[in-house]
């Protein structure tokens, strides 16, 4: 195997040109995704998760600029023209959103759009594209596949077309494939097969994939490691038994103990007090310091690196005080 | 005790405008035949997946949507044919949180208007200083600062927005309060802290609670009696712990194993019931037993018949043909 990663970010940060100055939705980013493995990235509304993966897709908004590196099979992404980068989007690297109606076009049958990807990207004729793609929507367990080419994505059901989505993503085997909460809009019977499906996939395929989400569930279900956001900035990353075993930062600990789970306890949630802010990147402390139990003087004046912790092979915390080890937290009984 | 809220065979039927000179006319029965009460201070959680008429039920008992058939009594009364006149000075106890913090808060209005307004509308006569010290009472009970009293909702969080709505529910002290997935917007550390006031609330002031929600987690965490619909009907009504000991509808089973487990050794191990297809289309709802398409366990007599509720012991009850069969029940 090699051992270089597939896709490594280095001090990736991201600016929105506002009318009051710039905002600083992530800053100082680090992370590699190895090939075939299942990175999550987890956060709450506005963490910057799901402008990491458009900065890695070329696709920020108008207003919007990465700087840093970005290196794709040794290619700086940042560094590419949009030319060099349509050779890799759509077919070495592809993306999923959260809602597919946003993706796929309503005035195109379904074949038309998944052909047209092989047509674009592998220069099939269109007979091998039709047979090629008839087959990957069988893979995708979408039944009577010959016939839904044939329909519009009106016609299908959300658990439906986010398959379709699927689909078109995995048609030219990429490398990596960025999904942006893939399985929040669907009913969680209808998430339940979607993941797995996906799942299974992927490991079938050797296709790496980055998992943005906020849902823990779905990370524990689905990634080989975590990346925790918060404010723009890595708390902590981790393979993923041991970041939901023995969590080393206090934000971590906290959106564990916040999830309510079908086996918890029983009273009260605990809880993160106070609100979450978006945008913090710019600020020169750690972004959860107001919130932080652990707080000292030198978490609102100076960002911690993120340094390895643990003897967990791969754990990083950014963090001034991280929690003892093991979870030296009582378990206070009510 | 009187019960809060009593309904009977409850139905709300949306009739669709059908295409010139096609067919019988369409209908989508939204919610089909649902009979429950709920005693004073319970919390009664109401659960299925998107279309099954959760929200529907929730307003339909509220009277914000006529019902088609059946019957509602509020604290042992029959509103069912009342005019909204004859309604109006009994909804002080009948109040409602919405999923949408920003949405359901008029732009316009001060936070202290907001939560004031239903103080205003059913108690003219009391002072300004009276309505203000009650709006900084019912503020301060949600946790938030009376400081900011004179805000607009923009400026605050989807949280925050949450506890405005709050606080403008309880401040007549209601008997009944329908939460329609009034979590499902926030982010989780935001939602743990607005179960925690709902549980808290309820705690202290002893209304009931009607919880919509698709969350099985939050729902476990909040509910004393659950209720599973499914494409408008009641698949199965229990005891919280009983429901989450021992689901006995093979939906319900469903439902509780595709929920995603934080806690990736569970999750690893763990075997799940993973359903067939998606939910069908409430307009042409399948013969039978609407879940007969996507159920493990179908079998002939599923598609002729539609399976009533049924008592497994201390109100326990499940819709479905085959439950002794299946998991060994006495009958």
């Amino acid at each position: 195997m090699n051992a270089d990663p597939l896709l490594s970010v280095e001090d990736l940060a991201i600016r929105f040109r506002m009318r009051r100055g710039d905002a600083v939705a992530v800053a100082g980013v680090d992370f590699a995704v190895r090939r075939g493995e299942v990175l999550g990235i987890v956060g709450e509304s506005g963490s910057g998760k799901s402008q990491i993966l458009l900065s890695i897709m070329g696709l920020l908004a108008g207003n919007g600029t990465a700087t840093g590196r970005i290196r794709f099979e040794g290619q700086d992404l940042l560094a590419l023209d949009r030319r060099g980068l349509d050779r890799l989007r759509g077919s070495a690297m592809t993306m999923i959103f959260q809602d597919p109606m946003t993706s796929l076009n309503p005035y195109h049958r379904i074949g038309a759009q998944l052909t047209e990807v092989l047509i674009r990207h592998q220069g099939m004729r269109k007979r091998e594209a039709w047979d090629k793609a008839v087959q990957m929507l069988d893979r995708v367990k979408i039944p009577d596949a010959a016939k839904r080419m044939r329909q519009y994505p009106h016609q299908l059901s959300g658990g439906m077309r986010q398959r379709v989505m699927i689909a078109m993503a995995l048609l030219c085997n990429p490398r990596i494939l960025l999904a942006d909460e893939p399985t929040t809009a669907l009913d969680v019977t209808v998430q339940a097969q979607v993941l797995d499906l996906l799942r299974d996939l992927v490991r079938e395929l050797g296709t790496a994939v980055i998992l943005v989400t906020h849902d823990l569930g779905v990370v524990a279900e689905m990634c080989d490691r975590v990346l925790v956001l918060y404010g723009g900035k890595v708390m902590e990353a981790a393979p993923v038994e041991p970041l939901f075993a023995d969590p080393a930062h206090p934000y971590t600990r906290g959106l564990l103990d916040s999830t309510p789970d079908l086996e918890g306890r029983d009273g009260e949630l605990r809880v993160i007090p106070g609100q979450p802010r978006a945008a913090a990147g710019d600020l020169p402390g750690c972004p959860f310091a107001p919130r932080c139990e652990r707080r000292v003087e030198a978490c609102t004046a100076e960002m911690p690196p993120l340094l390895p912790a643990r003897d967990a092979v791969g754990r990083v915390v950014a963090c001034h005080r991280p929690l003892p080890q093991p979870a030296a937290v009582p378990e206070l009984v009510p | 005790m009187t019960p809060v809220l009593s309904v009977r065979n409850l139905k709300v039927h949306f009739p669709l405008s059908s295409g010139l000179l096609s067919g019988p006319p369409l209908v989508v029965k939204a919610v089909d035949d649902v009979s429950f009460d709920l005693a004073p201070g319970e919390v009664l959680a109401v659960v299925g997946e998107s279309g099954c008429g959760k929200s529907t039920l929730g307003r339909a008992v509220l009277k914000l949507i006529p019902p088609t058939a059946g019957t509602v009594a509020w604290n042992g009364s029959d509103v069912t044919g009342l005019s909204e006149d004859a309604l109006r000075p009994r909804r002080r106890d009948m109040q409602i949180i919405f999923q949408d913090p920003l949405a359901s808060l008029d732009p316009r209005m001060t936070v202290a208007q907001i939560i004031g307004r239903p103080l205003r509308t059913f108690h003219p006569e009391l002072k300004r200083a009276e309505v203000a010290a009650r709006v900084n009472e019912a503020m301060r009970q949600v946790g938030l600062s009376p400081a900011l009293a004179h805000r607009y909702p923009h400026e605050f969080s989807g949280g925050q927005c949450q506890r405005i709505g709050i606080a403008r529910a309880i401040i007549l002290r209601p008997k009944l309060i329908v939460c329609d997935e009034p979590v499902s917007a926030l982010d989780v550390s935001i939602q743990a802290q607005i179960v925690n006031l709902l549980m808290r609330l309820r705690r202290e002031m002893g209304m009931a609670l009607i919880f919509i929600s698709h969350n099985m987690s939050v729902v476990r965490h909040i509910s004393d009696r659950v209720m599973v619909l499914y494409l408008g009907r009641e698949a199965e009504i229990a005891g919280r712990d009983a429901f989450f000991a021992r689901p006995l509808h093979p939906y319900a089973q469903a439902l509780l194993s595709a929920v995603p487990v934080p806690d990736p050794v569970r999750a690893r191990q763990r075997r799940r019931v993973v359903l067939q297809g998606d939910t069908p289309s409430p307009i042409n709802p399948p013969s039978g037993c609407a879940f007969r398409i996507r159920c493990p366990h179908a079998a002939e007599l599923c598609a002729r018949a539609v399976p009533g509720l049924r008592d497994f012991g201390t109100g326990h009850r499940a819709a479905c043909h085959r439950i002794e069969e299946l998991a060994g029940v006495p009958a």
